[in-house]
């Protein structure tokens, strides 16, 4: 070895990062902050990132005895879509009258549970319904829509008679959940916008409800042992919770991929055929604290309501004053992307039922029938490109 | 004024200390060349340091490195590690008693572990019994750890992620050895304090034997009171090489308390199979160890803790230099290549049938300069992929590493 060699070596070495793996395109991932937090913001965003993606709860820090999951990432795998191993379940309500069966487990099954305890089951005769989690991305924005700008888009009677309704759906608000400014109420109940029946408010009822019903971890907010029905200590801190709601605010909205020829086709069909009278492409956010996600426009291809989606879909159970057929419109974007949280392959509709984006369209029932013999009467080639636009989101 | 002062006076009373030391006093205790030593004599093959007549020798290793790993695209930047700083102290107590420790700090002081603490009897060479804290012999990597014996400067994954290496505990055991010819037979068979509940209940979410390492009362008391079992026989020929064949198993989990039962008992089973050679032609060496876990998980306990394990690496290494280097006349410089797979959860998805795909490969050659047979100065280039357990697309890391080891 002389002084070349070892010069040479050297300066390998300070190419390093040249012989590391390249960070994924951008439309490539899900997660990642949304542009323009400022320092402090980055900091708590890093924190509930660290709180989603790496607190794993064990039997030493609270843990069960009954859940669902370990984590929240886990649940959630690079902030995408789950897989039918993490698909939550819940049972026991079929009408607006409220869960039946919450003195014995509802609304959610834990079908898990730490050594020495048995895990519950459903109760005989429950209706109940599998709902696969969602991704989480782009939810800071959807949570700072106002709701008279999604109570615009509602047509419960279809007035506008394009078969279509839009129905909000109507819930109580938790004790510990602040109302939105502007927030509009109907007979004291508020709108809900999260959720496969768009029964949950806000982030920070969905992550506190998370924490208790698929953790079982208690907090301030969520207190109730899932198990033994009791008021248990705190198990995860205030401080926590909120930075993770603020990690769930501030994940970036999904990234388009770059339009082909092929893709811009897709679009016009997505409109022609009438998929955009649910799945809106555009909505705007009002006011926001945080103001990387304050007055944008933004593409989730949702309305938030509820639709009539026929009975292939109607699994007998329900939430808030949603039917058991009706479903919130889910957003669309980032649907490219589910299958590399999803074990590379994908598992669509609230259960995951549907193996393909095109048997996803086919399950569309009830206000969704037209559209579903537009789709149907589609040429191979414009289904491809109508595929490849949904791909693309 | 007076902190210099007192440096300066420091100073000089060690160089006065230093004057002082006779260094023919200091001999190396001669290592064993017959070439057939086990994995099992690693413990005792290692350069010692004795004074004079006394019965105590002391040696040591330590290891640094610098790495610069990437992770798609999020590197941490150059990360400077002091991996281990060992201390050995051994002992003959008598022509057959024999004591030997190894205390090592890892990390800087993160972690201090008595890894090895025991008086060996000797009644017989087929013979001898050992007890203290004890290196469980399950694989080869376990018993013959020592950094200046490795090529690579990270430790093989299956070694410290389905086997807790270094995995050491309290107890007892017997273990012996039979020469014939060019063959050397033996067994090691140990019972000590085992594993708890944390190999299922972790921060790494995923059935992870290492994680009984955090319960430091395990030297005190063991967690349920069944003992583990750890036995090995190994076969040396003196031409082909080492085949080891290894197995611990016991309860993990508390059964019971007070007299009140808690759960049914769970047990966990590890076999380790090593074996390694030198290609006398070319003089390549092949190391390899692979290991099967299997563990009683509660089937209400989720699946991303697996009952089945697997994973193995195996070490090329090939001498291509022998020359003088830098005045180190005895120098050897050696093209090294690692390849290691480690399966965490062998299962399928209850769900959907299909396979848990918890797994990493990882591809690591490098240069390794031994100046002399105790240092070793490694260049490595990892490259390794993992997946989750869904099987999304696999995470990659890669980048360099450099540093030494060296027996002191």
């Amino acid at each position: 070895m002389n002084y070349k060699t070892l010069l040479f070596s050297l300066l390998i070495l300070s190419a390093c990062e040249a012989f590391e793996p390249e960070a994924p395109a951008d439309f490539d991932i899900l997660d990642g902050p949304v542009a323009g937090l400022n320092e402090a913001e980055n900091l708590q965003f890093l924190k509930g990132d660290v709180a989603f993606n790496t607190e794993i709860f064990t039997l030493q820090n609270g843990l069960g005895p009954l859940f669902v999951a370990t984590s929240c990432g886990s649940c959630h795998p690079g902030d995408g879509k789950g897989h039918p191993f993490t698909t939550l379940t819940r049972f026991g309500q079929t009408d607006e009258n409220g869960n039946q069966y919450l003195n014995v487990g509802g609304p959610q099954l834990q079908h898990q549970a730490v050594p020495g305890f048995t895990p519950e089951a459903i109760p005989q005769n429950a209706t109940f319904s599998r709902f696969t989690p969602p991704a989480n991305t782009g939810l800071g924005f959807i949570d700072a829509v106002s709701d008279a700008d999604i109570l615009a888009w509602a047509d419960p009677d279809d007035v506008d008679g394009d078969g279509i309704s839009g129905m909000p759906n109507w819930i109580n608000l938790k004790e510990y959940v602040t109302e939105r400014p502007n927030s509009v109420t109907q007979n004291s109940k508020y709108l809900g916008r999260f959720g496969k029946k768009g029964a949950t408010y806000n982030l920070l009822q969905q992550t506190a409800s998370a924490y208790n019903q698929d953790i079982g971890i208690t907090s301030s907010f969520e207190p109730i042992d899932t198990h033994s029905g009791l008021v248990f200590d705190p198990e995860v801190s205030n401080q926590t919770i909120n930075d993770v709601v603020f990690y769930l605010k501030t994940l970036k909205a999904p990234a388009p991929r770059p339009e082909s020829n092929s893709i811009l086709d897709g679009k016009q069909l997505f409109t022609t055929i009438g998929c955009s009278k649910c799945h809106r492409p555009e909505m705007k956010t009002g006011n926001s604290p945080i103001a990387a996600i304050a007055n944008k426009a933004f593409y989730p291809y949702s309305d938030l309501l509820l639709h009539d989606m026929g009975t292939t879909l109607d699994d007998g159970y329900t939430e808030g004053s949603a039917k058991t057929y009706e479903w919130r419109t889910p957003p669309l974007w980032g649907l490219g992307l589910s299958k590399n949280s999803q074990g590379g392959q994908y598992f669509l509709m609230h259960d995951g039922r549907a193996r393909s984006i095109d048997e996803a369209i086919l399950l569309h029932g009830g206000e969704a029938n037209q559209i579903r013999n537009n789709y149907q009467s589609l040429t191979a080639d414009e289904k491809t490109k109508l595929i490849q636009f949904l791909e693309s989101l | 004024m007076k902190k210099s002062l007192l440096i300066v006076v420091a100073l000089v009373m060690c160089l006065t200390v230093t004057a002082q030391v006779d260094s023919t006093l200091f001999k190396r205790t001669q290592q064993d060349t017959s070439k057939l030593l086990l994995n099992m004599d690693a413990v005792y093959n290692r350069p010692f340091l004795s004074v004079s007549k006394l019965p105590v020798a002391v040696g040591g290793y330590v290891e640094a490195n610098w790495q610069h790993l990437g992770t798609d695209g999020v590197s941490e930047g150059h990360q400077f590690q002091m991996r281990r700083l060992t201390l050995f102290i051994a002992s003959s107590i008598s022509r057959r008693i024999k004591f030997l420790s190894e205390i090592e700090f890892e990390d800087g002081t993160k972690e201090i572990n008595i890894e090895f603490a025991s008086v060996d009897f000797e009644f017989h060479p087929l013979l001898n019994f050992r007890g203290g804290i004890v290196m469980n012999p399950i694989g080869a990597f376990n018993q013959n750890h020592d950094g200046p014996k490795w090529e690579f400067i990270d430790r093989p994954i299956s070694a410290t992620q389905l086997l807790p290496a270094t995995w050491s505990n309290v107890g007892f055991g017997l273990y012996g050895k039979l020469y014939k010819d060019n063959w050397v037979y033996a067994y090691e068979t140990y019972l000590t304090n085992g594993f708890d509940d944390q190999i299922i209940s972790n921060t790494e979410n995923k059935t992870f034997l290492p994680a009984s390492k955090l319960n430091k009362d395990r030297f005190e008391e063991s967690f349920n009171g069944v003992p583990l079992l750890t036995a090995k026989v190994a076969i040396r020929n003196k031409k082909i090489g080492e085949l080891g064949l290894s197995y611990m198993g016991g309860v993990y989990n508390k059964f019971q308390e007070d007299g009140l039962v808690l759960d049914e008992k769970r047990r966990h089973h590890s076999w380790a199979l090593d074996f390694n050679t030198v290609i006398s032609a070319t003089k390549t060496y092949f190391n390899t160890e692979w290991v099967f876990n299997k563990i009683n998980v509660p089937s209400t306990y989720g699946q991303q803790y697996g009952d089945k394990q697997m994973g193995g690496f195996l070490d090329v290494v090939q001498p291509i230099v022998r020359q003088n280097i830098f005045g180190f006349d005895r120098s050897v410089i050696n093209a090294v290549c690692r390849l290691e797979y480690v399966d965490w959860n062998l299962g399928e998805f209850d769900e959907t049938g299909e396979d848990i795909a918890e797994y990493i490969v990882a591809v690591v050659p490098g240069i390794s300069w031994r100046p002399n047979s105790q240092t070793v100065i490694r260049l490595n280039y990892r490259y390794n992929w993992q997946t989750d357990m869904l099987g999304n697309p696999a995470s990659k890391t890669a980048g360099f590493q450099f540093g030494f080891s060296t027996y002191f």
